[in-house]
Formats: structure tokens, C-alpha cells, sequence
């Protein structure tokens, strides 16, 4: 993974070394609230229900061993012994004290980690699909990309109070996983028929109030012109964007009030003065990022292996863990594990100090010692050699991270919602813990087969619940917690969004609706040998009316 | 009293006074007009016996000023908020597109905490919000020694720099 060059670690250094200045100044009363607030925002820190919270980054998702250690000791230290994993390669804490921030912000920068405009109105975090350099779909390595933007976006003089958050995700692999069409700017890395690296560009993407799949603006931008390109589009969004009313200060409104077509002109224009410009990235610099993730030194083990094969034969629980949660490596005999942070009862994404440094220490035995954060809340090893997946499968359970849900009902996205996070209308996590209990029959969740279901607890859409296939979102009827249930939704190529069945729900029905959904489901589902249709194709084929048939149709429940 | 501004990272006197949009020019002194008053009547204001400078608003237009960058000795640019960042683009535009070379002053809701943003992006000038010591502000130039990014500071990009000579 891409280690810090001593002006990484010195620019990090001073903004630790900033923000305990400010901090000091808001303590003694010379920053006011309102001068302090993007400050601390900037750095990661929001003030929630219960306490502050402290966002670290972790660039698109990348985090080794020793990383880990630090995540845990902070978790120990300064807070109750536990962190969320967050739907952007973020680790949340909830219970920082506001006066020890910046020694946590020291502490991090020890291990080449910061939180450095993971809120506010400002370029956050970069993410990416956490398969990253392993998968086998895929057509060049994102994260020297990735590398590239977090430098060029980490402190941008120009584009730090812009007229709202801006998120970009960068994928490039045949199969999305990095949700590129709901971030304010999505990359494909690709390369064009003569074989030169360039990027497709989509922008004003995004869920929230008004959820948007983004339009692609552009079809292949040669790598070299990446960051003037870049400078482009955030130069008219921050010149050109709402800042009159937050609601419609997103780059996606912008884009739908001038249209695509309008947009892309705009930063075509802009573009015409940068190209060929200072900013062009030179090809020693792309040389230079790719070396920081050359492969790890694998061995050439056989693909397969009769140990694997006879534990895989003999123990359904492995088996069923090893089709689930494993996923193709492009290396023969190597497969990227999924490490669930999905056990139903526990908070999506919650993990305890202890597994944190579990974790580590397995990254480092089978792992090459690296780990990778997905944004669907789970950890990854993405370097295990099929010979040791028994191994580290025995050791994940005993550290309860391996629960065999990776794509089923029960691998919830969820945000921390009205437990935690002052703008929620609703509670999540016991609307997960709900839905996670119902579907406790592991025979019956593995028959249901891959199912998206995302919550969130307001329409800041953390939970990305535009884009499950089964939604849940928080809403507030009179000052009581109703939930609303979209269909359809999906992430990735044919990325979509749900549809709203109709009136909500309460708290105690909502495990009740997504019941009879799946049964609706199963009852519908066209099966030929051995092929089932998922769920997702059920629902584009027969529509919505007769889960709404199946919901509405008895009148036990209550609607409002 | 005399007002004071940071300029060229020093503490100076203001020399300028600056007229609010609608208000009347004054006959003489050194002015800072708003933009519309400029493009409404130049020529007369280049005759009067001040010198003249122009303020722009977050949403003007800086190409507005293309033609006129090399005789303004002043342009001023208002921030109503710290957070709105529009200001942040019109500074870059002007030094970088339009070539500007004379003092750059960011005035209104000017904090310590921003300048070494703003001069990143080419402000020289800085007029404080009333009541921010401006002895403390001077200390925000050291913030930060480095950076990645083209800037009107740095207009080579730090991956160009640190391969050495190569011309950009
Ligand atoms: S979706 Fe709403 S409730 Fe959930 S974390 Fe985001 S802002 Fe909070």
C-alpha cells in the first residue's frame, strides 16, 4: 500500500499541529462556535447526540496491520471500546471527548492516518471498490488514482468552503462495486482502444433528498489530464453551484438545472484553459503511485487444495462461508475474505476493540498484513491462500467476524441512525437487529439468495437505502418514528432507485413487511434446473404491485 | 484612526477606502468601487483625481476585469461569509487567467484561520473582520509549508517539483 514520503507525513504533522491551536483558541473563548465549526468539521469532528464524533479517514479503504492497532488503542483510549465502519471507508468513533481530539489526531498520524476533511463542505474522503488490485474483473489497479486525488484534494486552497460536501468513488473493474454513479463525481479507469489509460467521468450522482444516478460527461479523459480535469468541474460547481439553501446546494442539482450536456460544456470550457497547463500529471508521477502497490509477493500454490477441499466437503458451515464471503482473486489458488461485520445483534459495521486487533493479527498471519475496508461495512483480507481459508475461518468465528451473510438479507447497511446521530427522524440499528433475527434460519437466508437490504434513519441517505434492493428509510409523522419501504433499488452498472411501495410503518412491523416481501418474492421467483432468479430480477420483472398486494393486503398492520 | 490590513505579509495602514454598492464617489482619494459602478463609468472614473480600485461580490464576474487588469492597481474581492468559497475561484481566475499583478485584498468576513488559503490562491491583501488581531493573523502564513496543488503560490505542482528541473 502507497507509504508516506516524508511531505505526506509533514503536512499531516502541521495539521495536527494546527487544529490543537484552534482547539485551543475555541476553548479559551477567542474562535467562536461559528468560526470553530467548518474547522473541526475539516478535521473530522461533529458534534452528534451524545457526544462528539470523530471520523478518521481510511483512503479508499486501504489499512494495514499496524493501522489497525492504532484504530483499537484509540477505541480503547479515548473512547468505549469500540468503532463503526462506515458506507465510505470511514471509521467512526462516538465517544470522543472534544478537549482530546487533537492528541488522537497525533496519535493517528503516527501510522500515516488523519481525518482530514471527512466532513464539512469539502472534498472527503476518496473511496473505491475494496477489491482493488486483486479482483479478477478487473482492468487496471484504482488506487494510484485514488492516491492521486486524496494528495490533489487533501488541503485544495481553492475548493475548501464549497457550497457542499463533494464525494468521489473510482472503480475500474467490469463490475462496479465502488457505487460511481451516486458520488458527486464517479471514475471508471479504463483504457481506450489503443490501449492508453484514461478515466470516464460521471457526475452529480448522489441519494439524500433527491436522489440522482449520475450522467457520464465525458467518455475517456486521458490519465495525464486527470487533475486538470478535475479542477474543471469543482471550479464550476464552486463558482456555479445553490448556496442559498443547502437542499439544493449538491453539484447534482447544479447538473439537472443546466442539464448534462449544459454542465459538460461549462467544464469543457474551463477545461480548454488548463489542459496541457502545470497540472498535467506527468507519467513518472503514475510510475511512481503504481510502485506503492505492486502485488504482494505471492507464491504460486496450485489453485486448489485437498485440505481445502475435503474441509469444504465435510463442513457446511465453511462451505457455506467459503461461497458466501470469498470472493475471485486474480491469482490462482489466493481468494479476498470477507470478514463480517454483520453478526446479526450487533450494530452494522460495529466492531469491538478486541476483533479490531483480531483482525489485525490475522491480516498479518494470512494477509500480507494489509486489510481493506468495504463500503458496505465489512473488512476484507484480500490476499488468503485457499490452504489457510479453514484456518482463518475457525479464527474468525471465534472472534464472531464470520458470519456467512457477505450479499444476503442479512449483510444490512445501516447507519448509526437515531441511536447515535443528531439529525436522524429514526432509529436503524434495532430496525436491523429486527430484520437480522427474522432471518435467523440460515437454510432460508442462503435459499433467498443475494438480497441488498440498506437503512437509513433520515433522508441524508447514509445508508444508501435508495440503492437496496429492499430500502428502509427513518421518517417523522407528528414526532413519532415511521419507516418507509422502497424496491428496486440497486448499486453497481445498473445502478437504480427504489421505488416506494406506499404508505410507512412502524418500528415493530417493519421486520413483519420485509417478511412478506421475500415471501412475495419466493412465491414469484422463477426457478428453471438449478437456476433461481434473485430477488432484484423478480422485481424488475413483475413490478411492485404484488409485494404492495402482499404488504397492504392484510390489514393487521398499522400504516400511517 | 486609520484602519489596518495585513499586506505583503506585513501590517499596513489602509490607504483605500472602499464605497459600498449605490453609495456616492467621493471627488478625491484613493476609491475602491463596486464592479457595476466600474463597467458603468470608467473613463469618468479614471479622470478624477484618486486612484481607483475594484470590489467584486462572489457572484460577479472577474472576466468582466479582463481588459482592465494592467491599470488597476487594486481589486478587491468581498467574502459575506468565511464559508463561502466562491472567492477562493475569482482570485485564481484573476492572477492566473487575466494576468493580474496588483494587490489582491480579500475584505469582509476575513478570518485568521483562512489566510493561508487566500494566499494560496493569490490574495496579497487582507483586510480583517473587524476585531480579529492582526498580529496573530500573521502567524496563519506559516500554517502550512507545503502543498500539493497548482496555486498562484505554488503554480507547479508539487508531482512536478519534486522531479526536479523538469519544466512544466
Ligand atoms: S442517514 Fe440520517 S440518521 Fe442516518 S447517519 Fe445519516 S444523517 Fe444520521
Amino acid at each position: 500500500m502507497y507509504r508516506y514520503e516524508p511531505l505526506d507525513q509533514a503536512l499531516v504533522d502541521q495539521r495536527v499541529r494546527q487544529f490543537r491551536d484552534q482547539t485551543r483558541r475555541y476553548l479559551a473563548g477567542e474562535l467562536g462556535e461559528e468560526e470553530f465549526r467548518p474547522l473541526r468539521l475539516q478535521n473530522g469532528l461533529y458534534i452528534q447526540r451524545h457526544a462528539p464524533m470523530l471520523r478518521v479517514a481510511i483512503p479508499y479503504g486501504m489499512l494495514s496491520a499496524r493501522q489497525l492497532r492504532m484504530l483499537a488503542h484509540i477505541a480503547r483510549t479515548y473512547d468505549r471500546g469500540y468503532g463503526h465502519f462506515t458506507t465510505r471507508q470511514n471509521i467512526q468513533f462516538n465517544w470522543p471527548r472534544l478537549e482530546a481530539v487533537p492528541d488522537i489526531l497525533a496519535e493517528l498520524a503516527t501510522v500515516e492516518m488523519h481525518a482530514i476533511q471527512t466532513s464539512g463542505n469539502c472534498i472527503r474522503n476518496t473511496t473505491s471498490d475494496q477489491f482493488a488490485g486483486v479482483a479478477h474483473d478487473e482492468i487496471v489497479d484504482p488506487r494510484p488514482y485514488c492516491e492521486l486525488i486524496r494528495q490533489w484534494s487533501t488541503f485544495h486552497p481553492e475548493f475548501a468552503f464549497l457550497p457542499r460536501k463533494f464525494k468521489i468513488a473510482v472503480s475500474s473493474s467490469i463490475e462496479d462495486r465502488a457505487a460511481t454513479f451516486v458520488h458527486d463525481i464517479g471514475l471508471h479507469i479504463l483504457k481506450n482502444a489503443a490501449g492508453e489509460i484514461g478515466a470516464r467521468v460521471i457526475v452529480g450522482g448522489g441519494l439524500g433528498r433527491t436522489p440522482v444516478i449520475g450522467a457520464v460527461i465525458r467518455e475517456f479523459l486521458p490519465r495525464a489530464e486527470l487533475i486538470n480535469y478535475l479542477d474543471a468541474i469543482l471550479r464550476v460547481y464552486n463558482r456555479h453551484g445553490r448556496r442559498d439553501n443547502k437542499y439544493k446546494a449538491r453539484i447534482k442539482i447544479l447538473v439537472r438545472q443546466l442539464s448534462p450536456e449544459k454542465f459538460a460544456a461549462e467544464v469543457e470550457a474551463e477545461w480548454a484553459h488548463l489542459k496541457g497547463g502545470p497540472a498535467v500529471v506527468p507519467e513518472e508521477e503514475f510510475a511512481r503511485l503504481e510502485a506503492s502497490f505492486v502485488p504482494p509477493a505471492y507464491e504460486a500454490p496450485a489453485d486448489t487444495d485437498a485440505t481445502f477441499e475435503r474441509h469444504r466437503h465435510d463442513d457446511r458451515a465453511f462451505a457455506r462461508w467459503v461461497q458466501q464471503n470469498t470472493f475471485g482473486h486474480k491469482v490462482p489458488g489466493y481468494a479476498a475474505v470477507t470478514l463480517s461485520l454483520k453478526k446479526p445483534g450487533v450494530p452494522p459495521g460495529d466492531a469491538t476493540a478486541a476483533q479490531i486487533d483480531t483482525v489485525a493479527d490475522l491480516a498479518e498471519r494470512y494477509s500480507f498484513g494489509e486489510v481493506r475496508v468495504s463500503h458496505e461495512q465489512n473488512l476484507i483480507l484480500a490476499d488468503v491462500r485457499k490452504s489457510d481459508l479453514f484456518a482463518l475461518w475457525q479464527a474468525a468465528s471465534k472472534a464472531d467476524l464470520a458470519s456467512a451473510n457477505i450479499g444476503l438479507i442479512t449483510n444490512i447497511i445501516c447507519c448509526p441512525g437515531g441511536d447515535f446521530c443528531a439529525l436522524a427522524n429514526a432509529k436503524s440499528i434495532p430496525i436491523a437487529a429486527a430484520i437480522q433475527s427474522r432471518f435467523e434460519d440460515l437454510d432460508y437466508e442462503h435459499d433467498l439468495g443475494p438480497i441488498d437490504l440498506n437503512i437509513s434513519g433520515c433522508i441524508n441517505s447514509c445508508g444508501h437505502h435508495h440503492v437496496g434492493h429492499i430500502g428502509i428509510l427513518g421518517v417523522d409523522k407528528d414526532g413519532s418514528e415511521w419507516y418507509q419501504v422502497t424496491l428496486g433499488g440497486a448499486q453497481g452498472l445498473d445502478a437504480a432507485l427504489g421505488k416506494v411501495i406506499g404508505r410507512s410503518f412502524a418500528a415493530d412491523e417493519v421486520a413483519d413487511v420485509v417478511a412478506r416481501i421475500v415471501e412475495a418474492y419466493v412465491e414469484a421467483r422463477h426457478v428453471q434446473n438449478e437456476e433461481v432468479e434473485p430477488f432484484i430480477d423478480t422485481v424488475r420483472r413483475i413490478g411492485l404491485e404484488p409485494f404492495r398486494a402482499r404488504v397492504y393486503g392484510t390489514p393487521e398492520l398499522k400504516v400511517a | 484612526m486609520t484602519r489596518r490590513i495585513i499586506l505583503d505579509r506585513a501590517i499596513a495602514d489602509d490607504l483605500w477606502q472602499l464605497i459600498p454598492a449605490g453609495d456616492a464617489v467621493p471627488a478625491g482619494g484613493k476609491i475602491i468601487v463596486p464592479l457595476a459602478a466600474w463597467l458603468a463609468g470608467h473613463a469618468a472614473l479614471s479622470a478624477r483625481g484618486g486612484q481607483v480600485g475594484v470590489w467584486l461580490k462572489p457572484d460577479d464576474e472577474p472576466g468582466l476585469l479582463a481588459r482592465d487588469v494592467a491599470r488597476l492597481p487594486l481589486i478587491a474581492v468581498q467574502f459575506p461569509q468565511f464559508t463561502d468559497g466562491r472567492g477562493y475561484s475569482i482570485a485564481r481566475l484573476l492572477r492566473e487567467r487575466f494576468g493580474y499583478r496588483g494587490e489582491l485584498r480579500a475584505f469582509g468576513d476575513v478570518l485568521r484561520d483562512q489566510i493561508f488559503y487566500m494566499a494560496s490562491v493569490g490574495f496579497n491583501a487582507f483586510a480583517l473582520k473587524d476585531g480579529k488581531s492582526l498580529e496573530e493573523a500573521l502567524s496563519a502564513f506559516e500554517d502550512f509549508f507545503e502543498a500539493y496543488q497548482t496555486s498562484v503560490a505554488r503554480p507547479v505542482p508539487y508531482y512536478r517539483r519534486r522531479l526536479g528541473g523538469a519544466p512544466a
